[in-house]
């Protein structure tokens, strides 16, 4: 099962032997039980729900303590569920899931975070639109947006015209990240390059849905 | 939080403590092709940078026909053999950004003693 939830630590850079430096973004990672397994006969899908994070008793609702305590698990504050492909290795319900037996170094993975809000952004920042001039007689319009459309025909905007709007504080998905670090003892886990989200942030860590591994 | 980061750093190396001002030999393993080699460069510690894995340093030398080269090494890469400082000046700033636009005698820094 490869799949794990874990909180962004933020980024650093390592060395190889060599010297050659390679940025990555620390992930706290796990432990993570599993609190319960789907099966295709009963829910109609394959997928393996695990929890994460410890938290006190009182800050879940009896609900929640129930289905834990099904497995005799601790109080867990997130669950995720991980989609199984067909014939991927199994686990059991109150396993405990850590770094080291999810991933290992040199897989390539995909990690789910939640973008950075930026509250209601201009389209300058949120589509990339170009600025208009400075001078040149222009006066209030550096970062308007410019023309969204013609006139009577078609007599309306079209449908998608980017837009001034709310950006970031969405799901996004960092596809095809490298292993670099798997640290049992701290549960720490290293992916080469960035991660979406704030640190602190809770991602989830899976294996990579396009290429595994590369060469 | 960030001490899981430095967790995974790599432990300072036993480089000696480098001050701006500083006139050092840095000891550089150079690969090429698959030999390797080690190449100094000397010149004067104008930048000091921490934290953790990107602690970095710059130094500035005089090269030929008076042309200034400046370059920054990364204080744990282990491509950093060996550091040697050979004297210690007295400078009242951190950052001797000053020292580009000096050259010759001017460009001389009082020694620490």
């Amino acid at each position: 099962m490869k799949g794990i939830i874990g909180k962004k630590v933020g980024m650093t850079q390592i060395f190889d032997e060599n010297g050659t430096v390679t940025p990555v973004t620390v992930i706290q990672a796990g432990p993570c039980y599993v609190t319960q397994i789907r099966t295709a006969d009963r829910d109609g899908y394959m997928a393996v729900q695990l929890g994460f994070e410890e938290t006190k008793q009182q800050r879940l609702t009896r609900g929640q303590l129930g289905h834990l305590k099904r497995n005799n698990l601790p109080a867990l504050r997130y669950l995720r569920e991980f989609r199984l492909r067909n014939g991927e290795a199994g686990v059991e319900e109150g396993q405990k899931i850590t770094v080291s037996y999810a991933f290992a170094v040199g897989d390539h993975v995909d990690v789910v975070g939640t973008s950075k809000g930026r509250g209601f952004a201009g389209t300058v920042k949120r589509h990339k639109f170009n600025r208009q001039a400075k001078t040149h007689g222009a006066s209030d319009r550096e970062r308007a947006p410019g023309s969204i459309g013609a006139t009577s025909t078609p007599g309306r905007v079209m449908k998608g015209q980017r837009m001034a709007g709310h950006m970031g504080d969405e799901r996004v998905t960092a596809q095809n990240l490298e292993v670099m670090v798997v640290d049992d003892e701290r549960n720490l886990l290293a992916v080469k390059g960035s991660v979406p989200g704030a640190k602190g942030g809770l991602v989830i860590v899976k294996a990579a849905r396009q290429r595994k591994g590369r060469r | 939080m960030s001490n899981l980061i430095k967790a995974l750093e790599n432990p300072a190396p036993e480089h000696p403590q480098l001050h701006p001002g500083d006139t050092v030999k840095v000891h550089v393993r150079i690969v090429e092709g698959n030999r390797e080699r080690i190449q100094i460069f000397q010149g004067t510690v104008i930048r000091l940078r921490k934290g953790g894995n990107d602690a970095n340093f710059t130094v500035r030398r005089i090269a030929s026909h008076g042309v200034g080269v400046e370059r920054t090494f990364l204080l744990r890469s282990p491509r950093v053999e060996r550091i040697e400082v050979l004297r210690s000046a007295k400078v009242r700033r951190a950052q001797l950004y000053y020292m580009r636009n000096l050259r010759g005698k001017a460009a001389r820094l009082k020694e620490k003693r």
